[in-house]
């Protein structure tokens, strides 16, 4: 187990594009840290640096005390699972699993204790024999998980390890990856572009877009308070609801004066001007203590059973509401939404779109 | 959907005669090779003559040197095979796999060299062979023909390797392979098919050439078998008991080579390694 240290990395290719612009991280030993993004923000890139796969160009990256940027992929102690699993399609489930092993001279009896222990722990004792085209995509994520656990390394790399499975066995995969983090307690850097495995696996998010990161924190600390408008609007499913508008007076007054919602106590410290109200839709609420905001008619209704996503639009635009399943909520009618207390996140309206409240 | 009868054996019947005229000629080869002395025309339909002797076989290998014609193609096929294996594969990788300066202008000449026909570079070449001073010699005829037939390898096995996901390469060196490791233990045996293609090409090439071994070799003694076999062919006599005999026993090797290569000529060995 290891610490790793990312210190002002960069990743320039020779074509010119700047996929990595600077990040600097400290992962914690044993630590489960989560690269989130849009694709091409520079995740993937800075996973295959750890990894060695790409070359650094300018920046320092450390697994516990070493220096690694010149170090070969094989002698990082890292052990890697890829998004399409990369099996050794001419070898079986168990030469797979002992490759890595065998490559650095371990013993045959250790070898095999080890991938006997490895495939006990993820239940795939009856496929060892088996080559990599007789499994099913299930079966072969597995396969390629025990293929880096065999490995005792300090450090676990994945990238985008669940993208091929279907929802189901995602759902399924993603508790065991969770138990399996538990058990065994190696730093792990997990990269993903699916905010629901970011919010559930991780101890930190670092959310990356275009080649800088905008936020590191824990998920929830990620989901209360987003750093910025593009943090607000990655993270949450449905998305935050935006609000371009002013503040005037210690109210906010969303463009065209559909809406206003006085601030109060989050007034404080802002100047008047224009900027965005973001209202995650679990704060757009119908209920009587709610501060008051507006009324709309909803033009669409999404039934979930536990829920309803109630489409509305405001100011011209489109916003989610979500409404008890129990409550009745059909087109046609007309809410009249309040915001929850502490429910409100403002936003600077320029690019940056930093955090104001 | 069923198919009508009357159409499955028109079908089958085309395939008769398209099999009956490829199969006659060997047939007829067979035949002759069988026939007592250099009966070429013969009014008789049997494919094994009512006369039928072996004694076209037993010349070759008692009267006329044969065997020694057989080393040299041997060994030059051999020779052949085994170079185009080991340049192609490893600078077919090259091309698939790096990206360096004149990359793009190497490929296209190594193409280029394609589009010229092969008697169009039997002058320079020998020139070439002769001043090395490798005239009468395996290994003129070897550089003559690995050059002709690295070209065409090359560009097979670069493509085979485009192929083969490059993710495998990087999980093997994060199980601690250097690059060569990761090419010698997941890249080349992925790569059996195209290797075996390319093996196939070399020796072929090499096996059944004739126009530049007539001009590398001049000493009957270091005769390949075409070479050999175009000998029994004279304008007055030829002996065609023993070109006949001498077609077929040239021919069982190359049958040979494909039966024992074929089962890897299958596609499809990376299957189940990625998720497209």
């Amino acid at each position: 187990m290891a610490t790793v240290t990312i210190r002002d990395l960069h990743k320039r290719y020779a074509e010119g594009f700047h996929a990595v612009r600077g990040i600097s991280l400290d992962i914690a030993d044993g630590e489960f840290l989560v690269l989130v993004g849009p694709s091409g923000c520079g995740k993937s890139t800075t996973l295959r640096m750890v990894a060695g796969l790409e070359d650094v160009t300018s920046g320092t990256i450390r697994i516990g005390d070493r220096v690694v940027n010149d170090v070969a992929p094989g002698d990082r102690d890292i052990a890697m699972v890829f998004q399409n699993y990369a099996l050794y399609p001419h070898l079986s489930v168990r030469e797979n699993m002992a490759f890595g092993l065998k490559m650095r001279g371990t013993p045959r009896a250790d070898i095999d204790r080890r991938v006997a222990d490895a495939a006990a722990a993820l239940s795939i004792e009856h496929l060892l024999a088996r080559r990599p085209r007789e499994l099913s995509g299930g079966q072969r994520q597995r396969v390629a998980l025990g293929r880096a656990i065999v490995r005792e390394p300090k450090v676990f790399l994945f990238d985008e390890p669940l993208s091929n499975l279907d929802a189901k066995l995602r759902v399924q995969m993603r508790a065991e990856l969770a138990r399996l983090h538990r058990r065994l307690g190696t730093t792990v850097i997990y990269v993903t572009h699916d905010q629901v495995e970011a919010l559930t696996l991780g101890d930190r998010i670092v959310l990356m877009n275009h080649g800088t990161i905008q936020q590191v924190d824990a998920p929830l600390a990620i989901y209360r308070r987003p750093a910025n408008r593009f943090v607000a609007s990655f993270i949450g499913s449905p998305t935050m609801n935006l609000f371009s508008g002013m503040i005037r007076d210690g109210v906010f007054v969303v463009a065209d004066e559909a809406a206003r919602l006085p601030l109060g106590a989050e007034a404080s410290g802002l100047t008047a001007g224009p900027a965005v109200l973001g209202i995650r839709p679990e704060d757009l609420v119908t209920e009587p203590n709610a501060v008051p905001f507006t009324t709309a008619e909803i033009e669409v209704a999404e039934q979930m059973g536990h829920e309803t996503l109630a489409h509305v639009s405001v100011g011209g635009s489109s916003h989610v509401v979500r409404v008890p399943g129990d409550r009745a909520a059909c087109p046609g009618d007309r809410l009249s939404l309040g915001v929850r207390p502490g429910g409100v996140h403002l936003f600077a309206a320029d690019d940056e779109g930093r955090r104001l409240n | 959907m069923k198919e009508p009868l009357r159409i499955t054996l028109l079908r089958h019947a085309v395939l008769l005669l398209f099999v009956a005229i490829s199969i006659y000629p060997v047939l007829n080869v067979v035949s002759i090779s069988l026939r007592p002395g250099d009966r070429l025309r013969s009014t008789d339909l049997a494919i094994i003559p009512p006369d039928w002797t072996f004694a076209s076989y037993r010349a070759l290998f008692t009267e006329q040197p044969f065997l020694r014609w057989l080393g040299n193609s041997l060994v030059v096929s051999g020779a052949v095979t085994a170079t185009g294996v080991a340049l192609a594969s490893t600078a077919g990788y090259a091309f698939s796999r790096f990206r360096f300066i004149g990359r793009k202008a190497t490929m296209l000449a190594i193409l280029t060299t394609q589009m010229f026909p092969a008697t169009m570079l039997l002058l320079p070449l020998y020139v070439l062979i002769a001043k090395l001073g490798l005239v009468d010699t395996w290994v003129g005829l070897m550089i003559f023909y690995t050059a002709t037939a690295l070209p065409f390898c090359v560009w097979q096995m670069k493509g085979f390797y485009d192929t083969i996901p490059a993710s495998l390469e990087e999980a093997a060196r994060i199980d601690g392979c250097s690059r060569a490791q990761a090419f010698w233990h997941v890249v080349l045996p992925l790569a059996t098919p195209g290797l075996v293609i390319t093996a196939l090409f070399s020796f072929m090439t090499a096996w059944s050439e004739y126009i530049v071994a007539a001009q590398v070799m001049q000493d009957e003694s270091m005769f390949t078998l075409p070479l050999g076999i175009k000998g029994f062919q004279a304008s007055l006599s030829s002996q065609w008991g023993l070109y006949a005999a001498a077609s077929i026993l040239v021919s069982i090797p190359v049958v040979a080579v494909f039966l024992a290569f074929s089962r890897y000529l299958v596609n499809g060995l990376t299957v189940g390694s990625v998720k497209e």
